[in-house]
């Protein structure tokens, strides 16, 4: 369709050459879709502020000569058990995101339940996380950064479970256009986005205090 | 007050003399390329009216190139001439300055000279005294908010930030009384914390540390027996020190040579019985929102504390 | 399922859906689908972008008008030493709602805005994407200002600058709320902005219209992109530090409190993060409006497209990498800060470039027209370059430490500030009027007010570089009268009269445009860009039939004649969604119709933003009422209608719920 760069000679639009997009289909998925330009601007601003949680993590950890400055780091177990569950939930989020595309409304169903199963376990997990953190937010600036850290983090695992679970009650209650199966795609693809950003938050929160 | 005692293009120490030259050499550029751009414009401005110019787009771009380059050069000249002024600024730096330390309080400073022998060390408030021709270093802390320490006739300014010791470096060159003011807003009263400086002679100077390390004179007259025990008595004890007396408060300028001083308030009055009467009758009224309050004096306690305050050189 | 069909556009001849008489009836068909309706729920749940770029505007100038009375309290002040016509607080809390309102709820607000009015229309769109959150942006700003004054007019207002520094700005020193009203009205802004952004770069990117690939879109667009980008990249730090001062000062914790292990500077890092940016995103879009004027006066395109994108770009990624600038008075080690000085002089050469290019661009003009826009933009080169140049006398630290915090850095941000980016907006405004309102400003008046303006600002802001190098400091309500001060100050103060005088010959302008300008056509300055080609107004469709492109500069050569778009159906919302790269149409996507429900949500977020900086848990329970509200907003009900009438896909509504 280069053609249309050069233009073509004839009339003006009045009487002249049109371009009939009347066939083009209602929707697109991926990079073709408007939501998933919007998510991905939604990933860098959020993920822009993780950056900016882990930098002011790594700021005020080289200000003070003991790290963290009083009593020991987190415990590792709810946390690790946490980033096992949350990396297998890529497995059922994966099967979802491929039945959406292929517009296979059960398949579609039944792996977003199962998404949320998955998610009821991470959010349940990530309760405990906060019990096993052996610090307060206002004991000292190494427990308020950990604690904003796990808990800016806690604030996408939530909001993660309750737009899955509108989507999961949408796709079972209807009516169902092809749009709906790209919102389930970028849903996924969001659904990434909090899996992923867990792994640096982990390794700031779990292991910080452990590296030198 | 004589004007320009706070005055960045009124240097008088080496190294805002430093820095003031670095200005006019910026400033010189600066203005060249301003008059150069704006004759540009008008001159465009005129063409363009007149669709005088056959200029292709390529020969048009060329002189953008070319105007770039220039902008290139300009720019290296000013920050060569930055460069080469930090490091003469760097090059004050000396193993026997004198050492003072600051801290700022909202909203008053307190400045205390080191020295290694605890007894001849000097503490005073909001008045700085500089022996002419001799580096000094300054160690920055602060109690409560950031201040910032800038004396423009001497040297750029510094923060003095909560947890943190910073460190300024000047000298002082051409006798006078200066003016400093904190630049970090700070507060109610950021507006009225000045300092006044005084650079003068290292005799004069001597003389100064000398008489301010002795601790305040006895009482003569029983009305300035009275004036003192008002003092150690009433609310002046629990903030301010004058030492000698009981009164050894930490929280506001320490009093011991107070009379001495050419200003109150951190550079907001001239000290003069009239206005020290105002002050400690009323602070609030000169500086609302300052952390002295209003100390309840009558009359004759007020008369009896100003006779004993001014014995205090 | 049905397998996955691809379609292609087809190119027709003497098409006859673009005869007159199947125009006009496309027309009436698409003004019922498009229209907005009235009364008070109608206009509550506009999402016309026109509509809510109009909003907008006005709302960002009355705030304008707010934080200018402000300045004004300020000038009478200091027009005399030791004065006593506002106390020490009240000016305290004047400076500082000054300085946040025209940052926070004018400068950025209003240059998105034309971004938000202009943009789908320089692209040949029929909406910007996502009107519902574009809608929802707009209620966050305008409760956000409300907020914010309601709570000055209650004594609550802060007083600690606009950029808020601890320990000052902490629990210790700063009692009350006023701290936490200053933290969470950025908050709000954030939020506003950040949606904006989004629906910008989405309809930049997904909505041209074929033909407009990246090099053929206007300068003006490219600027509103790179700012979008910005905003996305630079918003994030100044939630975070607000975010963290809330937290310091209502559940103790120490993220700025140095005796548990914070640490002030960490404030000032993530504040000036955002801070710097900031600025150039106030002054990007400008830059755009600028080059838009100036290539329509000299009635030629501007000279170095490529540069100009380039130059933008670069000021753009560089602007990210200065902002330790700000912070050459604390005490950082000097290595480090020499990477700023660097930094901070290297991104004067991008603007540089843009400054000669539009030069030559008037230099080689085919009889430039000087228009009251023209002058606004031509006053650029005399006003924005002197704070260019301070500027990189503020990029040396020795220099720096004796300015910084000075009436001589006052002087240097105004003259960017409204030399790059108020004056380029006044000119905007009165280029743009007519397509906005259907209406030429007047000539006459529109003369005058920029010269009160030009020599109102250099009256008052001039002085203020002497005030500065005679010593004396930023944000003071008062000075004594031995300083020497009195003069400048007083002359200082007159000039900021003259700006109110000249402030309100425009208004009049306006207002008295608005009932009795002259009628423009589609086109009244000749200029060559997309939004020209549709009637001023625009109707709310923007375009009939969307028009496509073959260069750079449409409206200059329509003897291209590109084809024109047919097939998108009058009876919905319907737009063209196009490749990125090469904007090659791709498929078609119903637009949302007028909602309440992102009004609903403003109004829920909102309660949860003013519960919380007065209670914590008014962070959890505030959230229920957004979740509602959200919910409300995308659960879908007009998909069973679309179905039914064929207007989405393969699926029928009786397959669709198997």
């Amino acid at each position: 369709m280069s053609s249309l760069r050069q233009g073509f000679g004839g009339p003006g639009p009045a009487h002249g050459v049109a371009l009939d997009v009347g066939e083009l289909p209602t929707y697109g998925f991926g990079h073709r879709s408007l939501l998933w330009w919007a998510t991905a601007s939604m990933m860098i601003i959020e993920g822009m502020v993780f950056a900016m949680v882990i930098v002011s993590y790594l700021y005020l950890k080289g200000r003070v000569p003991h790290w963290p400055p009083s009593g020991p780091g987190p415990d590792l177990i709810w946390g690790t058990v946490n980033t096992a569950i949350l990396l297998a939930s890529c497995a059922p989020n994966a099967l979802a995101k491929k039945a959406a595309e292929r517009m296979d409304l059960a398949k579609v169903r039944l792996w977003l339940a199962v998404c949320l199963v998955f998610a009821l376990a991470f959010n349940g997990v990530r309760a405990l996380e906060f019990t096993a953190l052996n610090v307060r937010w206002d004991t000292n600036a190494y427990g308020s950064i950990v604690w904003l850290a796990l808990g800016f983090h806690t604030v996408h695992v939530v909001t993660d479970f309750l737009d899955s679970s509108v989507l999961t009650a949408l796709i079972f209650v209807g009516p169902i256009e092809e749009r709906r199966f790209v919102d389930v795609s970028e849903n996924a693809l969001y659904w990434y986005f909090v899996v992923l950003t867990w792994l640096p938050m982990y390794a700031v929160i779990y292991l910080g205090p452990r590296i030198a | 007050m004589t004007p320009h005692i706070q005055s960045i293009i009124h240097p008088a120490g080496i190294e805002a003399a430093r820095i003031s030259h670095l200005w006019w050499v910026m400033f010189g550029i600066c203005a060249f390329v301003w008059l150069a751009v704006a004759a540009a414009t008008l001159i465009a401005i005129r063409r363009g009216r007149h669709a005088a110019s056959a200029a292709t787009d390529r020969q048009a771009s060329f002189a953008v190139a070319s105007a770039g380059v220039a902008s290139v050069i300009a720019l290296v000249a000013l920050l060569t001439q930055s460069v080469v002024t930090g490091r003469a600024l760097d090059s004050i730096r000396t193993p026997d300055a004198l050492r003072i330390q600051v801290t700022g309080n909202q909203w008053w400073w307190d400045v205390q000279y080191e020295n290694p022998t605890p007894s001849l060390r000097v503490t005073t408030a909001n008045e700085i005294h500089l022996p002419i021709g001799r580096p000094v270093a300054i160690d920055l802390l602060s109690n409560d908010v950031i201040h910032s320490f800038w004396i423009p006739s001497l040297q750029g300014k510094i923060d003095l930030i909560p947890g943190r010791l910073n460190e300024i470096w000047l000298q002082a060159d051409t006798p006078g009384v200066y003016r400093g003011q904190c630049a970090e807003y700070c507060g109610a009263q950021h507006a009225k914390m000045a300092m006044v400086v005084v650079a003068e002679p290292p005799d004069d100077f001597e003389r100064w540390l000398t008489a301010n390390r002795a601790s305040a004179p006895a009482p003569v007259t029983p009305e300035q027996e009275r004036g003192k025990q008002v003092v150690e008595r009433g609310p002046c004890a629990m903030c301010h020190t004058i030492t000698g007396t009981l009164a050894g408060g930490h929280t506001a300028p320490d009093l011991t040579h107070i009379a001495s001083r050419s200003s109150l308030a951190a550079g907001s009055l001239p000290n003069s019985p009239g206005y020290l009467a105002g002050w400690i009758t009323d602070p609030q009224h000169i500086k609302p929102g300052n952390h002295m309050p209003p100390t309840g004096l009558n009359a004759d306690e007020l008369q009896a504390v100003l006779t004993y305050l001014e014995t205090l050189k | 399922m049905t397998a996955h069909r691809e379609a292609h556009p087809r190119l027709t001849e003497n098409d006859p859906r673009l005869d007159a008489d199947a125009l006009e009836r496309e027309r009436r068909l698409l003004e019922r689908t498009w229209a907005g309706g009235r009364g008070v729920i109608a206009w509550l749940s506009e999402v016309d972008h026109k509509a809510i770029g109009r909003r907008f505007i006005a709302t960002a100038f009355a705030f304008f008008a707010l934080a200018g009375v402000l300045a004004a309290l300020m000038r009478i002040q200091l027009a005399r030493p030791e004065n006593h016509f506002l106390s020490p607080d009240a000016y305290n809390q004047i400076f500082t709602m000054h300085g946040t309102t025209m940052m926070f709820l004018f400068a950025v607000p209003v240059v998105l805005a034309m971004g938000i009015y202009l943009v789908p229309l320089m692209i040949g769109a029929r909406a910007m994407a996502f009107p519902r959150m574009l809608a929802y942006g707009y209620w966050m700003f305008l409760f956000g200002g409300i907020f914010l004054y309601v709570m000055f007019a209650l004594n609550i207002g802060p007083d600690n600058g606009w950029f808020s520094y601890p320990p000052l700005a902490g629990p210790a020193y700063s009692y009350g709320k006023r701290g936490d009203v200053w933290a969470q009205l950025i908050t709000f802004t954030e939020v506003s902005g950040l949606v904006v952004a989004t629906c910008l770069v989405c309809t930049i990117f997904k909505l041209r219209t074929p033909g407009m690939s990246l090099n053929r879109m206007p300068l003006f667009v490219w600027a509103m992109l790179i700012t979008s980008f910005m905003v996305i990249f630079a918003m994030p730090s100044i939630v975070i530090s607000s975010t963290c001062l809330i937290l310091d000062r209502l559940v103790a914790t120490h993220f700025f409190n140095q005796a548990e292990g914070g640490d002030p500077l960490l404030w000032q890092h993530l504040f000036w993060f955002f801070g710097h940016p900031e600025v150039y995103i106030i002054f990007l879009p400008a830059l755009g409006m600028m080059s838009e004027i100036i290539s329509t006066a000299a009635r030629r395109k501007v000279v170095g497209y490529m540069e100009m994108i380039l130059s933008m770009t670069a000021t753009a990624f560089i602007g990210f990498g200065v902002w330790v600038h700000h912070m050459f008075a604390t005490g950082l080690p000097q290595f480090g800060v020499s990477f700023f000085t660097a930094s901070s002089i290297m991104i004067v050469i991008p603007t540089a470039i843009q400054i000669f290019n539009w030069i030559a661009t008037i230099w080689t003009a085919r009889r430039l027209q000087i228009t009251v826009p023209f002058l606004y933009s031509a006053s650029f080169f005399f006003v924005f370059i002197v704070g260019g140049l301070t500027g990189v006398m503020l990029a040396s630290v020795p220099l720096d430490r004796q300015v910084h915090d000075t009436y001589f850095v006052v002087a240097h941000f105004h003259y960017v500030l409204i030399g790059g980016s108020t004056f380029p907006l006044l000119g905007a405004i009165y280029f743009w009027f007519p397509k906005i309102t259907g209406r030429m400003m007047g000539d006459r008046l529109g003369r005058i007010s920029f010269w009160l303006l030009f020599a109102g600002f250099n009256l008052t802001f001039f002085p203020m570089h002497l005030l500065g190098l005679d010593g004396m400091p930023r944000r003071v309500y008062t000075y004594p009268g031995a300083m020497g001060w009195q003069g400048l100050n007083l002359l200082a103060s007159a000039g900021a009269f003259v700006i109110f005088v000249s402030l309100l010959v425009y208004l009049v302008n306006v207002a008295v445009s608005l009932r009795t300008g002259a009628v423009a056509g589609d086109n009244p300055w000749g200029a060559a860009t997309l939004e020209w080609a549709t009637s001023s107004p625009p109707p709310p469709y923007n375009f009939t039939p969307q028009p496509t492109v073959a260069s750079r500069e449409p409206l200059w050569h329509s003897e291209l004649r590109p084809p024109a778009i047919v097939g998108l159906r009058p009876d919905d919302r319907e737009v063209l969604v196009t490749y990125l790269l090469d904007a090659e149409p791709d498929h078609r996507y119903s637009m949302p119709g007028p909602s309440l429900w992102p009004f609903l949500a403003a109004i829920a977020t909102s309660v949860m933003f003013v519960w919380s900086i007065f209670q914590a848990q008014g962070v959890v329970w505030g959230a229920i009422p957004v979740f509602i509200t959200l919910v409300g907003w995308f659960w879908p009900t007009k998909g069973k209608a679309r179905l039914e009438r064929g207007v989405t896909g393969r699926l029928t509504a009786r397959e669709s719920v198997s």
